[in-house]
């Protein structure tokens, strides 16, 4: 894990579907090994900007991860440029075990000389990963009959056996219990060190305690970005995605994107 | 499991032994060179001295629609692609083997019967000269198959094109096929197709003694296709094509391109159908339309689907039983056979979706067997996973 880390740089990102802007003009810079949280009312184009990082949509504008334009490259060849992603349903391998969903997140610069043959005990970095998220001791059960949790934990151990140096996380901590919630959160502050995060959440008490930096967005723009503290005591934020004031008694601080 | 410390695989491997094993590798190992000893015992013991001559020749010809089934099982069962025209790759084989077997008949410089029938030609036609020699006939046989579903493949996988889509897009290259070959009939021998096939590489076919040969190179060949599919299935590979299947996006989202994942298991199971087609020519002693059409197409997917897509051994114990219970019931009741296998169809695919197979996984299972190369979960095994979630 000596890679170094990278920042993601968007500039004018642009997505439309049918005339519909669902992402419109939106710049951000997330440094390096921050924890970037994205909110935003439904459909504020939080996920569709995901998509677009990912491949999944056509856009236009310009993304970049380090010095490499992402925009423009199909969805593997961006995962490989170390770019990793989760759903906001969890989509592991349910027919396979956790030890081979991990060992084929693992296994996308394998060879064919190495896929033709079997698996052989486990691989270092997969059982490092299984200590990470917790699930070594159920690396043989098949990954269908884990708890929410626990695939959503799978997905980010996934990440990281992936060797994903930006991780996009959909709603990572959606249905999960309190104990998991802040498993997830020092988990993700563990795997920040040597990478970055992005993080889509709804859950305000996660966004307080484990957001380093936060945007929002708005109608598919940045409406305001900074700390958690400056984006709450933005009236903007507050009148438009909190619908009212949080905090009477706080002075407005508006911060630029 | 100490087992696993004695396999020299394991143990020469710089990897640290892994935390929890399952069944040990050994102990599969173990199991299935139990199985094929079994097997082969089966096919070369057993059945050449309970079976007449005409029942063993039924058996070979069956065993090839096996070999088929076995292909259909890894890109359908495991890869996820419903390959509802493997007739085309079995034809492919078929008719250059074919072409061979008559030409050498003929003999050299003479033109196969057919086309003296006909009339039509003087000379013998540019692309049949080659088939002349088996050293091109034979190689052909496989790789000619696996060419033409490399560029079809090639196309479709990356155009994403999955599902019904595929199946119905398959279905209608084994129409355009049939199409093709009855309307070229001056090479090709129309809807008769190459038929009255007398030697084989210099044995004469009509001898019981080479038809029995024939019998044991088809055995042999669907035992050696067995091992090497079992081999994919739990390869790196194998996973991840179940991987494919499951979920074509989140693969391409680990860096994966699926196209290329699907690409090999369809290729592969065009070259065993090609195989199987080959080798049914000598067993039979005929290739024509009717044998690689829409019709038996889709009789190749039923065996499958009936034994258990998913498996390795379902699909071949499926394509032999679908076929002899053909011949058996056919005899019997003529015009209800067609009746019965459509019945048997749906009733599996409606109750049983891992086929007959998944019963069996559905017992080991019970033992708390952790199965790491699952059927696709049967309504059973929903149902059961649905009360163990209440």
């Amino acid at each position: 894990m000596t890679e170094q880390l990278h920042g993601l740089y968007v500039r004018d990102l642009r997505v439309s579907f049918d005339g519909f802007t669902a992402v419109d003009g939106v710049s951000l810079d997330v440094a390096p090994g921050d924890i970037r949280f994205l909110i935003g009312p439904n459909g504020a184009g939080k996920t569709t900007l995901v998509d677009a990082v990912t491949g999944l949509v056509r856009a236009t504008g310009s993304v970049r991860f380090g010095d490499r334009e992402l925009l423009g490259r199909p969805v593997h060849r961006i995962s490989r440029l170390g770019v990793g992603r989760t759903f906001q349903t969890s989509t592991v391998f349910e027919e396979l075990t956790v030890l081979q969903n991990l060992d084929i997140a693992a296994g996308a610069r394998r060879g064919w000389a190495t896929l033709l043959r079997r698996r052989h005990g486990t691989p270092d970095e997969v059982a490092e990963a299984l200590e990470i998220i917790g699930l070594a001791s159920r690396a043989d059960q098949l990954a269908g009959t884990l708890a929410h949790g626990q695939k959503q934990w799978l997905e980010i151990g996934m990440l990281l056996v992936q060797d994903a140096r930006l991780l996009l996380l959909d709603e990572p901590v959606a249905g999960m219990s309190h104990e998991e919630r802040d498993a997830t959160g020092q988990l993700l502050e563990k795997v920040s060190r040597d990478r970055t995060v992005v993080v889509i959440e709804h859950d305000m008490d996660f966004l307080r305690r484990f957001a380093r930096t936060v945007t929002v967005l708005h109608a598919g723009k940045v409406l305001s970005e900074g700390t958690v503290a400056q984006v709450q005591a933005d009236p903007r934020v507050q009148e438009v995605y909190l619908g009212h004031p949080v905090d009477a008694g706080t002075a407005p601080t508006p911060t630029e994107a | 499991m100490t087992t696993v410390a004695r396999d020299p695989v394991t143990a020469a491997d710089p990897e640290p032994p892994p935390t929890k094993p399952a069944a040990g590798p050994s102990r599969h190992r173990f199991r299935a060179a139990v199985g094929f000893a079994f097997g082969a015992a089966l096919l070369f013991a057993v059945a050449p001295l309970m079976l007449s001559d005409f029942r063993l020749s039924l058996l070979a010809k069956y065993l090839c629609v096996a070999m088929v089934a076995v292909g259909i099982g890894l890109a359908w069962g495991r890869g996820g692609m419903l390959a509802l025209g493997q007739g085309v790759f079995f034809g492919l084989g078929g008719y250059a083997m074919a072409m061979h077997l008559k030409l050498a008949d003929a003999g050299p410089g003479n033109m196969p019967d057919f086309m003296l029938l006909y009339g039509q030609l003087d000379e013998l036609p540019l692309w049949w000269r080659p088939f002349a020699s088996p050293w091109f006939a034979l190689p052909a046989t496989v790789l000619l198959p696996m060419a033409v579903a490399f560029v079809l493949g090639s196309l479709v996988f990356r155009r994403r094109v999955r599902g019904a889509y595929f199946a119905i897009l398959s279905q209608a290259l084994a129409a355009a096929m049939v199409i093709l070959l009855i309307g070229q009939q001056g090479t090709t021998g129309g809807t008769n197709g190459l038929t009255d096939i007398q030697g084989f590489f210099g044995y004469d076919l009509d001898d019981p003694v080479n038809q029995r040969m024939v019998y044991f190179i088809i055995a042999g060949t669907l035992l050696a296709l067995l091992a090497l599919t079992r081999h994919l299935m739990q390869s790196r590979y194998g996973e991840l094509l179940v991987a494919v299947r499951d979920s074509e996006e989140r693969v391409r989202f680990l860096g994966y391109d699926p196209a290329t994942v699907k690409l090999v298991a369809y290729v592969v199971a065009a070259g065993m159908a090609g195989l199987a087609g080959a080798l049914f020519v000598p067993a039979v002693g005929i290739i024509s339309p009717a044998l690689i059409g829409i019709v038996p197409s889709i009789e190749f997917v039923i065996g499958v689907a009936i034994g258990g897509r998913a498996t390795l051994l379902g699909p071949v114990l499926g394509a032999v039983a679908v076929a002899w219970a053909r011949t058996a019931l056919s005899e019997r009741f003529p015009g209800t056979w067609t009746y019965l296998q459509g019945l048997l169809f749906v009733v599996v695919v409606a109750f049983l979706p891992g086929g007959l197979a998944s019963l069996i996984g559905l017992a080991r299972r019970r033992d708390r067997e952790p199965a790491d190369a699952d059927p696709p979960a049967g309504l059973f095994a929903r149902l059961r996973r649905r009360r163990e979630a209440a």
